[in-house]
């Protein structure tokens, strides 16, 4: 999506022009630069943290990209990938598949129930064109309460749960939490390297890799071609005979299942799983990273994931500390970086809808010059 | 369409009845068949039905005006309110500061609202510039001005010099708890106003008459001049802009208003409760008065005082009465998930409803 | 394809009405391989309707088809969607651009029909996973771009591309369809430079070299005479010459377009002052509306005339009225009875007594989801105060039903306008009792200067006769000075004292209403410097 123009401007003159093009990064990095030296965390710790979490969350973050490409903006519904990958982990932890079997078969269970919940949601969004984003909260909510339903309630009595150790005493719905502790970064673990006393968990970035490939590819595709079309003008693409709906619907089936997958691998980092609150937060956090990295309602890349998860997550990991330290309250920073997530995203939207109307007052200007220079000739 | 609660009141002849049937939609005939379910079942099931009616009655006392809080927004087109938590912070700063400057009993209630509303005018103020600003974007936009200034507060109640012992951390000394009880304060202060008691029956008269008197002056308002060019805003904005009404002015007007109402709602909701819920408990307290409003029969550019009315009664029968029901028939509570899936199953509702004008 | 003696396309008896109202009358019309037919016609003539049921257009069938038929290599051909006419080899160049802002001009070119390569992720999941050729892609655009012959950067953004290589990239498009015999243009000069134009020109001959068949659709008719080999002229729905190029001229064609039989075009008779003093003055006016951009404009309003403004679609004579009252951004200056009118606040206009009745009814003109009642007492109400009750002693503006009532059943005895009752909402009303609505909704401001914009656009004979005498009544009775914009000439002629024409965004001239319909006509199609 780089303009050809950008590549030809020297060097220096874009790394200027990124710091003005990319004020939200530039503000973390700031952020950053002035809460490290006061949280006294060593860069040792703060490197295998930012890896770890790199490893943990990337995959998620990198399931929004689709949906922001059909011009569908920031995917708030990837909450339900999130659920589908969850009952996946749940029943596979009933059935006591551990390790990567156990990490295989969950994904496979995940994938038909985040295509059913793509197709719902992406027909839900089709009736709400132009306040996609709204809607797609609304619906990470309305199917949290199924969840809730189904976990809570089914799960036990209608649902056979044979392993009791998942199971609510009274005899029915899943605990609190699901131990995972028998796939705990199983993944991680596999070929995983230390240099020093920083592990770098190989095999999860080669698949964070190989999903980086397939975005770049997919990007080549006829599908992500009209995917692209339909993003920046569904009316034209309509008439070119791009089937416009169905488009919309694939991109957000697309990113439920790789949200899915992404939740997968996020829980089997961590080792255990919040089984009613892990997914509520997930889609937030994932999209302020992504703002943070310099992305925008309507545009967003490979790029934008990387950085915004290293600047997010350095904030993540000091801001509690820094808090603590100058006010002696811990909770500050929890909730600093709270409204740091809220507040970007805040932020982006606004920037995204301003950006629209400003577009529209340049046309009038243009004309006045226009006349003005007639009037001279 | 009506727009009164007069001309509701005088839909005689049978037409207009099918037709306000075929805009009542079928999730509210769901909603409202459930109810009546809820109710007819109650008896058979040994739960008392004077008792859930006083519970229901006493919830929607509590609930009434934040629902009314939505109306002036739709009906300057700025959609529904999710942006409600900033009103909700306003009333928090009103009733923490009434406290901590040691007022007491129904002073202290008054005093809440006083000093609640400038905040609620200023922060209603900035939140109206803003939703000005990205016309058409509003619904997303008010969702996370809400999250963001909740968020905001809870940094700011630990570090806001509160110090009256009632109200911050025992040992620390300061930073404010997250419940503050109102014993002594404000506790049922309307409820017990005029209470009315027959037999196991309660009714928080008090409370009733301050909804009544809002809602009788948003009532009147909309019958002014100003009401007048609110609702031609947003029933059609370039009519408006073409008569010559500037239409930010009015749409910053409705913000406002929106605000200072849930500011005094949540003072209201407060006294019933008989807490103060400081940090996180705001962040999704907009999500039950939308979907109440539209349950009531309001859409996303529609909405009338019966709506509020209808809508808070029916929503706060089903939260107070499917517990009990629930619990005594089945032996689950599942009344939490219950809410959850039909509040925000009425708010996707109506974004999705093909006959709304694209926003 | 057959090599035969029957034309290329051939359309015979086309007939087509909307709702009984006849558009289209026995049509005829041949082209053959390579030829270049120009059709001209006044807006409203018939021109897009035709094309539109050679294009397949869905509009035709959904009200209900037309009459006739169309031969393609003498073939009877039935298109029941663009995608037919497409495959039949007809391609279309819309006057609103159908690009894709963020792709480049290639994309745009190809778009939805790119090459592409298979892939063993494809084999599983379908075809839409095949990889785009792009060298591939890059070979056809050039190709389509070289047919043209005009030069334009194949990898270039749209959104940073002048308008005209917009234009191009359109025809570029519609080129590199293989299958393409004939192309229809839709005023594709319009929004083109001079030297752009004359580029597009040359390429239509090129085209047409190659055995391409054109329809040139413009009012730039010296355009049609340097390129195209015949002219057909259409007025009211028929088609009333068709004449080799060659044999013709500006000046005729002009005549053909807007002549009418004479005891219909009976002009007013002007009863304004001619020395009346000026009440309103218009200085290099500039008004960004889309599609109605208006350019310098200058003019002087006497006082108590009916000026009428008049003029093509698109050349931005809805724009003057628009802009004045503040609905689109407008720069200049306006004064009314000497004193500056400030613009883009329509509030300033309103206050000092200037009303609007906008084209755009269901947008602008009314509250459809409220009363009727509302509707006329809105702006009078919110201006000017009326029909409010003052409640202790002017504090509380309270809304006086019962006036409103009265004003508005005033207004519906007075233009017959057909209803339930006055509390009926405006939605359900006809098009000609909306209009009815929007005037009443002027009237009772009862201002000074009323701007009234296609007050007859898409309503039937019978309420359009009333809309008109309302106003002339208006005029005469309450001397109010009226500019009236219209794209039908005879209803200005009919109606006002002297008409302006505007042309490409500026006045091409003003003249009685008395002068002969050529001389206006000749104005409509002139080129303002």
């Amino acid at each position: 999506m780089m303009n050809k123009n950008e590549q030809k401007i020297s060097i220096g003159k874009k790394i200027g022009g990124f710091i003005r093009s990319n004020p939200v990064p530039m503000m973390f990095v700031l952020i950053c630069a002035v809460c490290i030296p006061i949280s006294g965390f060593s860069a040792g710790y703060l490197l295998n943290e930012i890896i770890t979490r790199m490893g943990r969350n990337i995959f998620l973050i990198l399931s929004l990209l689709i949906p922001i490409m059909a011009g569908m903006g920031l995917n708030f519904g990837m909450t339900l990938g999130a659920m589908a990958g969850e009952i996946g982990l749940i029943l596979v932890a009933d059935w006591q598949i551990w390790g990567i079997p156990g990490i295989i078969l969950a994904m496979i269970i995940s994938i038909p129930l985040s295509i059913g919940l793509g197709i719902l949601c992406g027909n839900l969004l089709n009736r709400a064109k132009g306040r996609e984003m709204v809607t797609s909260l609304i619906i990470s909510y309305f199917m949290n309460g199924l969840y809730q339903l189904v976990v809570l309630y089914m799960m036990g009595s209608i649902i056979p749960i044979k392993h009791y150790s998942i199971m609510l005493p009274r005899g029915y719905g899943i605990r609190n939490t699901v131990s995972l502790l028998n796939m705990r970064q199983s993944l991680d673990n596999l070929l995983a390297i230390n240099i020093g006393n920083v592990k770098i968990p190989v095999l999860t970035f080669l698949i964070i890799a190989a999903l980086c490939f397939f975005i770049i590819w997919f990007r080549k595709t006829k599908l992500g071609q009209d995917m692209r079309a339909v993003g920046q003008d569904m009316d034209v693409a309509r008439d070119a005979g791009i089937n416009v709906d169905k488009t919309r619907i694939i991109s957000i089936v697309m990113s439920t299942v790789f949200a899915g997958f992404g939740m997968i691998i996020y829980l089997q980092n961590i080792g255990n799983m919040p089984t009613y609150s892990a997914h509520s937060q997930i889609g937030m956090f994932c999209i302020a990273a992504l703002l943070i990295g310099g992305a925008s309602v309507d545009k967003a890349s490979i790029g934008n994931v990387f950085l915004g998860v290293i600047l997010f997550h350095l904030m993540f990991i000091v801001a509690p500390k820094t808090g603590a330290v100058i006010t002696g309250d811990s909770m500050i920073g929890e909730y600093f970086r709270v409204f740091v997530s809220y507040g970007v995203i805040t932020v982006a939207l606004i920037m995204y809808e301003t950006k629209k109307r400003k577009a529209k007052a340049k046309a009038g200007r243009q004309l006045e010059l226009a006349q003005t220079g007639e009037d001279k000739q | 369409m009506s727009k009164t609660g007069n001309e509701v009141l005088e839909l005689k002849n049978k037409s207009k009845i099918s037709e306000l049937l075929d805009r009542f939609g079928l999730p509210r005939l769901i909603i409202a068949g459930f109810l009546l379910l809820l109710f007819v079942a109650a008896p058979f099931v040994g739960a008392d039905f004077t008792m859930q009616l006083t519970n229901t009655i006493n919830r929607f006392s509590w609930n009434a005006i934040l629902v009314l809080a939505m109306v002036p927004m739709i009906h300057s087109g700025c959609g529904l309110n999710f942006g409600l938590p900033l009103g909700i912070v306003s009333g928090l700063l009103g009733a923490t500061l009434s406290i901590e400057l040691g007022f007491t009993g129904v002073m202290s209630f008054v005093m809440a609202a006083v000093i609640s509303t400038p905040f609620a005018l200023i922060f209603g103020s900035g939140y109206g510039w803003l939703l000005n600003k990205i016309k058409g974007g509003e619904m997303m936009i008010a969702t996370y001005v809400g999250f963001s200034s909740v968020s905001l507060m809870c940094i700011m109640w630990l570090l806001l010099p509160y110090r009256a012992p009632t109200m911050v951390w025992g040992l620390a000394g300061k930073g404010l708890r997250t419940t503050i009880s109102l014993e002594g304060f404000y506790d049922k202060v309307l409820a017990n106003f005029l209470q009315i008691n027959i037999g196991k029956l309660s009714i928080p008269t008090g409370a009733l008459l301050l909804f009544a008197l809002l809602a009788f002056l948003m009532w009147a308002f909309l019958h002014t001049k100003t009401g007048t060019a609110m609702t031609a805003v947003g029933s059609n904005p370039t009519f408006a802009k073409a008569a010559g009404i500037k239409i930010d002015k009015v749409r910053t007007l409705s913000v406002v208003m929106s605000t200072w109402l849930a500011a005094i709602g949540i003072l209201v909701y407060e006294q019933g409760f008989g807490f103060i819920q400081l940090y996180t408990a705001p962040f999704f307290m907009a999500l039950p008065a939308v979907s109440a409003i539209l349950i009531g029969g309001a859409s996303v550019n529609k909405a009338s005082i019966p709506n509020v009315i209808i809508g808070t009664f029916l929503f706060q029968g089903i939260v107070t009465m499917t517990p009990t029901v629930m619990n005594s028939a089945i032996h689950m509570d599942m009344s939490e998930v219950i809410r959850q899936i039909v509040s925000n199953g009425m708010i996707l509702y109506a974004l999705t409803r093909k006959t709304v004008r694209s926003r | 394809m057959v090599k035969n003696n029957s034309p290329l396309l051939e359309m015979r008896n086309i007939k087509k009405d909307f709702q009984g109202n006849q558009v289209l009358t026995d049509i005829n019309l041949t082209l053959k391989e390579g030829e270049v037919l120009g059709l001209v016609g006044e807006n409203g003539a018939g021109k897009s309707t035709l094309m539109k049921i050679l294009f397949g257009m869905d509009v035709i069938k959904e009200t209900g088809g037309y009459e006739g038929e169309i031969l393609v290599n003498g073939v009877k051909a039935e298109f029941a969607t663009p995608f037919d006419a497409l495959a039949a080899g007809i391609g279309m160049v819309h006057q609103e651009f159908s690009l894709i802002p963020g792709f480049t001009t290639t994309e745009n070119i190809l778009l939805n029909r790119e090459p592409k390569k298979r892939n063993v992720i494809s084999e599983i999941f379908g075809e839409r996973l095949n990889t785009l050729d792009y060298n591939e892609m890059t070979g056809r655009a050039e190709h389509a771009i070289e047919k043209m012959g005009v030069k334009i950067d194949a990898n270039m953004v749209i959104s940073d591309m002048p308008v005209g290589h917009k234009q191009f990239t359109e025809i570029a498009r519609e080129l590199s369809k293989e299958q393409l015999k004939i192309l229809i243009l839709d005023e594709p000069t319009a929004v083109l430079t001079e030297k752009e134009a004359e580029a597009l020109i040359s390429s239509i001959r090129g085209m047409a070299s190659r055995g391409i068949a054109v329809i040139f659709i413009t009012h730039r008719l010296h355009e049609i005479l340097t390129v195209c080999d015949k002219v057909v002229v259409m007025r009211d729905g028929y088609v009333v010459k068709d004449v080799p190029a060659k044999q013709t001229n500006v000046a005729e064609i002009t005549k053909w377009m807007v002549g009418r039989s004479v005891n219909s075009s009976a002009a007013k008779d002007s009863t304004a002052d001619e020395n009346a003093k000026v009440i309103m003055s218009i200085r290099k006016l500039w008004v960004d509306m889309p599609g109605e951009t208006v350019r310098n404009v200058s003019i002087d309003v006497r006082e108590g005339e009916i000026l009428g403004i008049g003029g093509l679609a698109g050349q931005g004579k809805l724009g003057i009225p628009n802009g004045i009252m503040g609905l689109y951004e407008a720069g200049g200056t306006v004064e009314l009875e000497g004193k500056e009118i400030a613009l883009n606040n329509p509030r300033k206009c309103l206050d000092a007594s200037i009303a609007f009745v906008s084209e755009d009814r269901r947008g602008v003109g009314l509250l459809l989801d409220e009363t009727l009642e509302w509707n006329i007492a809105f702006p009078a109400m919110q201006i000017q105060n009326k029909f409010l009750k003052n409640l202790l002693g002017g504090l509380i503006k309270w809304r006086d039903e019962k006036a409103i009532h009265k004003v508005t059943q005033k207004y519906i005895d007075e233009l017959a306008i057909k209803c339930t009752s006055s509390k009926q909402q405006a939605k359900e009303l006809s098009g000609g009792n909306q209009q009815k609505i929007c005037l009443a909704k002027a009237f009772a401001l009862e201002p000074k200067f009323l701007f009234v914009s296609e007050p007859t656009r898409g309503i039937d004979v019978g309420a359009k006769s009333l809309v008109l005498n309302a106003l002339k009544k208006l005029n005469k009775e309450k001397g109010v000075t009226i500019v009236m914009v219209s794209s039908e000439l005879e209803e200005l002629r009919q109606t006002c004292d002297r008409i302006a024409i505007v042309s490409g965004g500026k006045i091409a001239g003003i003249l009685p209403a008395t002068d002969s319909s050529e001389d206006f006509g000749l104005l409509m199609v002139s080129q303002v410097k």
